[in-house]
């Protein structure tokens, strides 16, 4: 497939080899396994961010209900990786042995059916993948073709967050309840816990973020990307050129709800355990901010703003706890009121202007910072 | 799940899960009643609505241990005290937030959502520093207390009815004030075509921060009625907004009798399948059907066909 | 394909078309028919549903009986983009171009090709597009603003850029809606210029209020009045019709 032009402009192109030095050589040779790891977990939202990207900053669609499919990307490797821990030999002690130990605390005698997919590693790789995509397209369906749309989407996936909390709550039996599904150990075999194996699983999840990355940007260069754009301002016009607004929005948040799910199957291998609070309200609406403060119009602020709050998440809360609470309110209000651009929007306006001037007086030649020139006729 | 219960039990049950629902409807009907104003008529999300019933109720609490400890022969009246002081410190907040904030996201809806809700962190986490993260319950004074038996089977609580007549009259005094005021008038002037209304000498700032000030304060009032069915804490106002908000889209946004025909039928049928199922799964199909409903349309239950 | 229940093969039929918002009808059992290559206007005092006419057969609105059939389509029972599928293109009153999206980008957009979300993934900027594109800019007027946002146009540039978009899309029935109001008079030139060029080989709907735009290019003059047509024919036999004068005159 050809792209007409070239596929990272020059900035891009910085940003991208600056993100990938950053994430392949400079963070895994200055920390330490341990913080190495708290990498990978905030890295996990980066997923998330990149759809959030295509599907609010780009499509103008809030969802306040990513949580869900991250969730449902995380539980589903979960479940993969509880059952190879619930083996008949490891869990001998239990009234029923070869289920989930969760399960025989509450009185389950059988696997649910649900489960029983979840033996196998590929179908498990396949269901993360189109579990949340299949949940998505109805959701996104039921709602983009009957027009629901902007305040009303985001309440709606709002609820929708609420309602798969409770259920997950409710219903310990078969999720592990508000614990989660915890005590998870191998997957296929080999010991996820050990140092040298979260060294492994974090270049694993960078190479994906990279991926996702170039999956994004391409989504955003093609005629798609623009017909985005286009719906976020005029969706009549849109409309009017002949085009199902509908089908494009299920598509944009199709695929915001892939990344998502992919962020969340990555988080429960870094972290070992899936739990109901990386679903709901709360998480889901806290990886709004994430990418608000990276810029909700760019793919690599979407990563920077995921490491940067959860960075100052992290270490605010161990030492200040109460001042977390202030500070993201605040980062909500400011980045709203102040910077609807985030980190991307200032980075654009204040600093690329300068590089460029230098650039240029170095170069004595006018710089060509922008490069909108695409499919620019020739002179 | 109907068949272990007799015909008689069950007219009973429905009765006394219907006065429980009544009360949670009070609840509802002041909250929805302010973000419907909010939202209806100023197209902002108030994220921190459910904050600013946290304030009503602390200001409720306040009132009545200060009303225990200097006053205790007024202790039987402090709730109208508290009430009214309610309104007012909700109210006032509403209006700073007005000016702060919110009167630079018009036309913005999706940013005043995220906006609201890092005020509602920053509040809950305030209240936290003030009055500490343990709950607070108030007491009631001796009238409001107990129940009254109506048949055999059935009786209601006092403060049940009490809150419900509340509710009752809050809500009409409200519709008179947007229909028939001054004030109401200038309010949907400005909510139709905030230039014209300008124009034609109308404070629209003014009336936006009175509109939202309303609102906020309805909202402390709810919070007062909520100190009598459950106990305040910092993080209590977040478990009612999305239910809220489900309410007002779920009666159509700008009509106030969809707001409170919703919240009655919300209410009743969350209340009503708490009784045979457990709490969260009566919760979880509520909230379902209200989903299911609203992809069915979308406009919620009482709109207007209009040319756009 | 001819489906043959109409008297005559009619590019666009509208038989017995009404809407009504809240008991108000807006559009009162209207009926009119467009041939071929048809310069049709329609005229009328303000609120007498004309754009709620072009509503009604573009899709925008709902209608609530009567039929409208294009080309022995029936239109009332498509979707929007099905119906700018069919070959009917929409200007709206107020200029509608994305504003974030450059010239080129607004022109690409509505080249027919690609219009599902595969065809669009998979869309290419080959020569036919550039070459489309280019042709329709030197025609609107904008070829040298082809990289510019057309956030920065100006009200007539973006008139002309939406006229592009439809052109390109090369619709059967084109309608426009009141395209020369707001512009300055040597825009207004430049466009009844523009127009008299687009409006070759396909019909056109125009609502206008411009009397000498009108007499210039109308083939024939529909004057609507609450929601009913009052007279149709040609620009000399409604100006000499006494219920149109005492419409436009009287009151």
């Amino acid at each position: 497939m050809i792209i007409n032009s070239r596929f990272f402009n020059r900035s891009e192109l910085i940003g991208f080899l600056a993100l990938a030095l950053l994430l392949f050589v400079i963070l895994p040779l200055s920390l330490d396994i341990f913080r190495l790891n708290l990498v990978a977990k905030y890295l996990t939202y980066a997923f998330v961010g990149i759809g959030l990207v295509l599907c609010w900053g780009y499509g103008g669609i809030l969802s306040l209900g990513q949580g869900v499919f991250f969730g449902l990307g995380g539980y589903c490797m979960a479940m993969y990786l509880k059952l190879e821990a619930s083996s008949v030999e490891n869990t001998k002690i239990q009234s029923t042995p070869g289920i989930p130990d969760f399960m025989d605390w509450n009185q389950l005698t059988q696997l649910p059916f649900f489960w029983k997919p979840f033996h196998s590693f590929p179908i498990t790789l396949i269901a993360i993948i189109l579990v949340p995509g299949i949940f998505a397209f109805i959701i996104g369906a039921a709602m983009f073709k009957r027009r629901v749309g902007g305040v009303y989407f985001a309440i709606i996936t709002q609820a929708i967050a609420a309602i798969m909390t409770i259920l997950i709550v409710g219903q310990q039996g078969y999720t592990g309840g508000i614990n989660g599904i915890t005590d998870l150990r191998t997957l296929h075999g080999w010991d996820i816990r050990t140092d040298h194996a979260k060294f492994i699983l974090y270049f694993v999840e960078v190479v994906l973020l990279f991926a996702c990355i170039v999956a994004a940007q391409f989504i955003r260069l093609t005629k798609l990307g623009r017909i985005l754009v286009a719906m976020r301002e005029q969706e009549d016009r849109v409309r009017f050129s002949g085009y199902s607004v509908a089908n494009f929005k299920i598509f944009a948040f199709c695929a915001a709800a892939i990344f998502a799910a992919i962020g969340g199957a990555m988080f429960t291998l870094e972290v070992g355990f899936m739990s109901p609070s990386f679903v709901g309200i709360v998480p889901s609406i806290e990886m709004v901010i994430y990418t608000a403060v990276g810029g909700r119009m760019s793919i690599f602020g979407a990563v920077w703003g995921s490491l940067l709050v959860n960075f100052a998440k992290t270490s605010l809360s161990e030492s200040f706890p109460q001042l977390w609470l202030f500070g993201l309110g605040a980062l909500f209000i400011a980045v709203v009121l102040a910077f609807p651009n985030g980190l991307s929007g200032i980075w654009q306006d204040h600093v690329q202007p300068r590089i460029d001037r230098l650039l240029a007086a170095r170069k004595s030649k006018p710089g060509n910072g922008f490069s909108v020139a695409d499919g620019a006729p020739a002179e | 799940m109907f068949g272990d219960y007799s015909l008689s039990d069950l007219g009973a049950i429905f009765a006394m899960q219907g006065f429980a629902g009544l009360i949670l409807f009070s609840v509802y009907v002041l909250m929805a009643l302010g973000l419907a104003i909010i939202f209806g008529q100023m197209g902002v999300i108030n994220m921190a609505h459910g904050e600013f019933m946290i304030l009503g109720a602390y200001v409720t609490w306040m009132t009545s241990s200060a009303f225990q400890q200097y006053l205790p022969s007024l202790f039987p009246g402090y709730f109208f005290i508290a009430m009214s002081l309610a309104f007012i410190a909700s109210g006032a907040l509403g209006m700073l937030v007005e000016w702060a904030l919110i009167r630079h996201l018009y036309k913005r809806p999706l940013d005043t959502l995220l906006a609201t809700w890092g005020l509602s962190l920053i509040l809950q986490q305030a209240y936290r520093s003030v009055f500490g993260a343990r709950e607070v319950g108030v007491e009631l004074p001796e009238w409001m207390m107990g129940s009254k038996q109506v048949t055999d089977t059935i009786e209601v609580p006092i403060n049940g009815i009490f809150v419900m007549g509340l509710t009752v009259l809050i809500t009409l005094a409200v519709a008179y004030i947007l229909v028939f005021s001054r004030w109401g008038k200038q309010v949907r002037a400005v909510v139709q075509n905030r230039v014209m209304a300008g124009a034609v000498g109308i404070n629209t700032e003014k009336v936006d921060r009175y509109t939202f000030g309303l609102g906020c304060g309805i909202a402390g009032v709810a919070g007062s009625a909520f100190t009598m069915i459950g106990s305040t804490g910092p993080t209590a106002g977040q478990l009612y907004i999305v239910d809220t908000f489900l309410v007002v889209v779920f009666g159509g946004a700008a009509s106030l009798v969809g707001t409170i025909a919703s919240a009655f039928t919300i209410s009743q049928a969350q209340s009503t399948m708490e009784f045979f199922l457990s709490g969260s799964m009566a919760k979880v199909l509520t909230l379902l059907a209200i989903v299911a409903i609203l992809m069915m349309r979308p406009q919620g239950l009482f709109a207007l066909k209009v040319r756009k | 394909m001819l489906i043959g229940h109409q008297p005559k093969d009619f590019l666009l039929a509208v038989s017995g078309l009404t809407v009504s918002f809240d008991g108000f009808k807006a559009v009162n059992d209207l009926s009119f028919y467009v041939e071929d290559n048809e310069i049709r206007v329609i005229i009328g005092p303000n609120g007498a549903g004309k754009t709620t006419v072009l509503d009604l057969i573009c899709g925008k609105t709902k209608t609530t009986s009567g039929s409208i059939q294009f080309r022995g389509q029936e239109l009332t029972r498509l979707r929007e983009n099905e119906i700018v599928q069919a070959g009917v293109g929409r200007k709206f009153q107020t200029p509608s171009v994305f504003e974030d999206l450059t010239v080129f980008e607004n022109l690409e957009i509505s080249f027919p090709r690609g219009r599902t979300v595969f065809g669009s993934l998979t869309f290419q900027r080959d020569a036919a597009v550039k070459q489309r594109v280019e042709e329709v800019a030197e025609m609107i007027f904008l070829k040298d603003r082809l990289d510019t946002y057309a956030d920065q146009l100006s009200h007539g540039q973006k008139q002309w850029l939406e006229i592009g978009m439809l052109l390109i899309q090369d619709p059967d029935l084109l309608m426009l809606d009141e395209p020369v109001a707001g512009m300055s008079v040597s825009e207004r030139a430049k466009t009844a210029e523009l127009l008299n060029r687009i409006i070759k080989g396909r019909s056109v709907l125009v609502i206008e209020h411009d009397m000498k735009f009108v007499e210039d290019i109308a083939h024939k003059v529909t004057v609507l009045h609450q929601g009913q047509i009052l007279s149709e024919g040609t620009m000399e036999h409604v100006k000499n019709d006494p219920k149109v004068i005492e419409v436009y005159l009287g009151h």
